[in-house]
C-alpha cells in the first residue's frame, strides 16, 4: 500500500490560475453584487414589484433625497446624536471600568447590578427614558449612552481583571505610579476586551438612534424613513434604508482601522504565538 | 467557605444598595417621583400584573415570536453557513456581499416589512430572522473553515466519505462556534422582537409597555423593563446550560474519534 | 549607578525571615547578608521556597516573621533600590511597547528626555541588543527577551539586582552567554546581585557566595564562599579541579537537604 498523498490538494499550482491575480480578487470582491443587481434591474423591468423599485429608481431618489437641505436637517443631526451618544458611552464605560476592574470587593459589588442592566433589551430604554428626558436631541443621546455603555463597560471590567500578575508585580517593583500603571499597563492591556465591547456597542448605539427616531420625533433619519413609508414614496424610503446601511458599514470599517491602529501589537503577538 | 460565598453576598449587596438608593432618590426628590416611581411602587405594579392573565400571555406572544424568529434564522443560518463554509470558491465570492450586508441594522428595514406584511408578527420576524441570522450564519462560516486542512485531506486520503467526515471532523469542529453562534442569536433575536413591538406594534412586552407609558402608568412601564430583563436572564441562563450539555457531550464524543 | 568605592558593609540584611501559609511553615528561618558589590547564588531542591525567599526581600510578599533590611531600612513594599528579573520574562515584558519603551519605562518619572535616551542605548549594547531596540518583545527569541528584562533592570540603577532563576526557560546555550551576561554587566555596573537558581553548576559559576537551601521549614543549610578566580569563564573555570569540588559539595548539600527532609519532615534541617 503506497503513502496516502496528502499534499497535492493543498496548494494550487500557478498554472491552475485562470486569471491574473488583480483581477481575480475583483471578481471576488464584485462578481456577486453585481449578479445580485442585474438579477434586481432585470425582475424591475420584467415583472415589475412596487415595493422593489428598479437600482436606478433608488439612486434617484437616493440623490434627491439627501444631497440637499436634508443633509443638514436629517443626516447631520443623526450623526451627531449617534457619535456623541458612542463618545459618552466610551469615556464613561472605561473609565468606570477600569475603577471597578481594579476593585476586587467593587466588582463584586457592582457585576450582578450592571449585568442585569445589560440584560435589558435595550430599545425598551427609549420609551423608558422619554418619560423623564421626553423626546429632545438630549434625551435621544442619554438613551444612546444607556444602551451602548455596557458592553465597553463590562468588557474593560474583565480586561482590567485579567492583567497579567507578573506583570504588575514587575510595575509594582519599578515604582510605576498608579496614573502610570493605569496608562501603560492596565489600558493597554485591557485594550483587546475593550475593543471587543466597543464593537458590540456600535450596533446597539446604531439601532438605538434609529428607534429613538422612529418614535416621538420629527427629524432624523429614523423619522425621515417612517415618514416615507407612511406616505408610500418607495424609492425614498429605499434609499433611506441604503443610506443606513451605508452608516452602519462605514462604522464598520473605521472601526476596523480604529482597532488595527490600537491593537497592531495585539496581532502581531497572536501570529506569533500561533507560528 | 467564606470566600465562596462573599461574591454572592455583595454582589446581592449591591443590588439592594441599588434598590435602596432608588427608593430614597424618589421618596426624598432627588428624581421626580411621578416619572421614576420607587421601587416599592415599581414592584407593587410587577406583582399586580402577575395576577392579570393578560400579563403572562403578553409574556407567550413575544417568546413566540422570539422563538419562531430564532429556529427560522437558525435554519437558514446553519444551512447556509455549512454550504459556504464547507466550499472555499463559494466563501471567496460571497465575502464582499456578506460584509456589505452585515452591518446593515435590522430596523432600517422595518418600513419595508411594514409597507410589505402589515403591522403584525409577520413584520417582526423579518427583522428577528435578518439580524440573527447574521449572528448564526458568521459564526457557523468561522466553525466550518476553522476545520484542520491536514486532518481533512488525511481523512479523505484514507478514503473516508464525505458524509462521515462531515459527521466525525467538520460537525464536531463547528459544533462550539455554532453554540456560540445560538447564543449571541438568542440575544439579538430578543432585543428584535422587543423592537418589532415597539415600532410595529406586534403583541408582546414592548407594545403593552407602549400602552402603560401613553396611559401613564410609569410604574408599569418600569416593571414591563424588569420582566424584559429577567427574560432576557432567563433565556441567556438556558441558552448557557444547553450550550455547556451539548458540548460537554460533545467532547466526549470527539474523544473518541481521533483520527 | 551605585558607588563602587563604597565600604563594604552589609547593604542587604536578611534576618529571621520566616514564612508561613497557615499551619503550612515555607521559610523557618534565613539569616544572610549581602555586602555591597557582592553576587551571591542562592540554590536550593525544588519546593525549598526560593520564590517566596525572594518575593519576600523584593518587598512584594509580607513575611510572616524577621526583618529584610536594604541600606539600614526595613523593606516593607518594593523598595526603591531594588530591581527584580523574573522568570517569566515573556510575561514580565509588555507587548505593546518597543523594547526601547519597556527598558525607558521605569525611569519615565526620574530621568530627563535626553538622559533617558542614552542610558537606554548603553545598557542595550551592554546586554548586546543595540539593533533591537524598536523592536516588539514578541518579535525576539527567549533568550533576547530575557535580556531585555536585563538591561530594563540595569538601566533602573538599582543597588541590588534580583533575579529569580531568570535563565530556567532557556536552552543551555542561550544560558551560557547570558550567564557570562550578568557577571559582566555586575563588574560593568557594580550592582550588588541575588541570583536564585536551580542550576547548582550556575550557581558555583555565577557566585562570589553560595547559599544553599534546605526543604521547608526552610533554613540557610550553608553559606558557602567560593574561592575560585575573579575573572571566570564558561570553558577554563568549569575545567577546574575546585570546581568539580565545589560543585560536588553544593550537589551533597542539596541531597542532605531533600534526604533530611524525608526521613524527619519535623525536625529542622541543620543550620550553616
Amino acid at each position: 500500500m503506497s503513502a496516502p498523498t496528502v499534499t497535492r490538494r493543498m496548494m494550487p499550482s500557478a498554472a491552475s490560475r485562470l486569471l491574473p491575480r488583480w483581477l481575480d480578487n475583483l471578481l471576488e470582491a464584485i462578481g456577486l453584487p453585481l449578479v445580485l443587481l442585474g438579477l434586481w434591474a432585470l425582475s424591475a423591468l420584467l415583472s415589475p414589484n412596487r415595493y422593489f423599485p428598479a437600482p436606478w429608481r433608488i439612486a434617484e431618489a437616493f440623490v434627491k433625497t439627501w444631497v440637499g437641505p436634508s443633509f443638514f436637517v436629517d443626516i447631520v443631526p443623526s450623526l451627531g446624536r449617534l457619535l456623541i451618544g458612542l463618545a459618552f458611552a466610551i469615556l464613561l464605560g472605561i473609565a468606570l471600568g477600569v475603577l471597578v476592574g481594579s476593585l476586587r470587593w467593587l466588582r463584586q459589588l457592582l457585576e450582578p447590578l450592571f449585568e442585569f442592566f445589560r440584560a435589558v433589551p435595550p430599545p425598551l430604554l427609549v420609551p423608558l427614558l422619554a418619560i423623564t428626558f421626553g423626546i429632545g436631541d438630549t434625551a435621544k443621546i442619554v438613551v444612546i449612552v444607556a444602551g451602548a455603555v455596557w458592553p465597553i463597560l463590562l468588557n474593560t471590567v474583565e480586561g482590567v481583571r485579567a492583567v497579567d500578575a507578573v506583570q504588575r508585580e514587575t510595575a509594582t517593583s519599578y515604582q510605576l505610579s498608579t496614573a502610570q500603571q493605569v496608562r501603560f499597563l492596565v489600558l493597554p492591556s485591557a485594550a483587546p476586551q475593550i475593543m471587543a465591547g466597543i464593537r458590540q456597542s456600535l450596533s446597539i448605539a446604531l439601532i438605538l438612534m434609529v428607534i429613538s427616531e422612529m418614535t416621538n420625533s420629527s427629524s432624523g433619519l429614523g423619522y425621515r424613513i417612517t415618514f416615507f413609508q407612511q406616505n408610500f414614496m418607495i424609492p425614498e424610503m429605499w434609499s433611506g434604508i441604503i443610506l443606513l446601511g451605508l452608516i452602519g458599514i462605514t462604522l464598520a470599517v473605521l472601526f476596523q482601522i480604529a482597532e488595527r491602529f490600537v491593537l497592531g501589537w495585539y496581532h502581531g503577538l497572536k501570529e506569533t504565538e500561533r507560528a | 467557605m467564606r470566600r465562596r460565598l462573599q461574591p454572592v453576598v455583595l454582589g446581592l449587596l449591591g443590588i439592594l444598595g441599588f434598590l435602596a438608593l432608588w427608593q430614597l432618590a424618589a421618596t426624598v426628590g432627588w428624581v421626580n417621583g411621578k416619572y421614576v416611581p420607587p421601587p416599592t411602587e415599581v414592584f407593587a405594579a410587577l406583582g399586580r400584573m402577575t395576577l392579570d392573565l393578560n400579563y403572562w400571555r403578553t409574556i407567550g406572544n413575544t417568546l413566540i415570536t422570539w422563538a419562531i424568529g430564532l429556529s427560522i434564522a437558525g435554519v437558514l443560518a446553519l444551512a447556509l453557513g455549512t454550504v459556504i463554509g464547507l466550499v472555499p470558491v463559494l466563501r471567496r465570492y460571497t465575502r464582499s456581499t456578506v460584509e456589505f450586508l452585515r452591518p446593515i441594522p435590522s430596523v432600517a428595514i422595518i418600513p419595508l416589512a411594514i409597507l410589505m406584511l402589515g403591522l403584525d408578527r409577520d413584520a417582526s420576524l423579518v427583522i428577528v430572522v435578518y439580524a440573527t441570522f447574521w449572528q448564526i450564519f458568521i459564526q457557523t462560516l468561522y466553525g466550518v473553515a476553522d476545520v484542520d486542512p491536514v486532518a481533512r485531506d488525511t481523512q479523505r486520503s484514507f478514503g473516508i466519505p464525505a458524509t462521515s467526515r462531515f459527521v466525525h471532523l467538520v460537525l464536531p469542529t463547528a459544533l462550539p462556534y455554532i453554540m456560540t453562534g445560538i447564543r449571541l442569536g438568542a440575544t439579538v433575536a430578543l432585543i428584535l422582537t422587543v423592537t418589532g413591538e415597539l415600532i410595529i406594534g406586534t403583541n408582546g412586552i414592548g407594545r403593552l409597555l407602549t400602552q402603560r407609558a401613553t396611559a401613564a402608568d410609569y410604574a408599569g412601564v418600569y416593571s414591563l423593563v424588569v420582566t424584559a430583563g429577567l427574560l432576557a436572564l432567563v433565556i441567556n441562563l438556558l441558552v448557557r446550560i444547553i450550550e455547556r450539555r451539548i458540548l460537554a457531550w460533545h467532547q466526549s464524543v470527539r474523544a473518541e474519534v481521533v483520527l | 549607578m551605585p558607588d563602587k568605592t563604597s565600604s563594604s558593609t552589609a547593604l542587604l540584611r536578611v534576618e529571621g525571615l520566616r514564612k508561613s501559609y497557615g499551619d503550612f511553615v515555607t521559610l523557618q528561618n534565613i539569616s544572610f547578608t549581602a555586602k555591597q558589590g557582592e553576587l551571591i547564588c542562592v540554590v536550593g531542591p525544588s519546593g525549598a521556597g526560593k520564590t517566596t525567599l525572594l518575593k519576600c526581600i523584593a518587598g512584594l510578599l509580607a513575611p510572616s516573621g524577621g526583618i529584610v533590611e536594604l541600606d539600614g531600612e526595613r523593606v516593607t513594599a518594593p523598595p526603591k533600590k531594588m530591581a527584580v528579573v523574573f522568570q517569566e520574562y515573556g510575561r514580565s515584558l509588555m507587548p505593546w511597547m518597543t523594547v526601547r519603551r519597556n527598558v525607558e519605562l521605569p525611569l519615565l518619572r526620574t530621568t530627563p528626555k535626553a538622559e533617558r535616551r542614552e542610558l537606554v542605548n548603553k545598557v542595550l549594547d551592554a546586554v548586546g541588543l543595540s539593533a533591537a531596540g524598536d523592536k516588539y518583545p514578541w518579535q525576539l527569541s527567549g533568550g533576547m527577551q530575557q535580556r531585555v528584562a536585563i538591561a530594563r533592570a540595569v538601566a533602573y540603577s538599582p543597588e541590588v539586582l534580583i533575579m529569580d532563576e531568570p535563565f530556567a526557560a532557556v536552552d543551555a546555550q542561550t544560558r551560557a552567554d547570558l550567564e557570562d551576561l550578568v557577571r559582566y554587566i555586575w563588574q560593568q555596573f557594580g550592582v550588588t546581585v541575588i541570583f536564585v537558581t536551580h542550576d547548582i553548576d550556575e550557581s558555583v559559576y555565577l557566585g562570589q557566595r553560595v547559599i544553599v537551601l534546605s526543604m521547608p521549614p526552610t533554613v540557610v543549610q550553608e553559606d558557602l564562599e567560593i574561592d575560585l578566580p575573579a575573572e571566570r569563564d564558561q570553558l577554563t573555570t568549569r575545567a577546574l579541579p575546585r570546581f568539580t569540588e565545589l560543585r560536588t559539595h553544593v550537589y551533597g548539600q542539596i541531597q542532605k537537604a531533600k534526604r533530611d527532609s524525608e526521613r524527619s519532615p519535623e525536625e529542622d534541617a541543620p543550620a550553616a
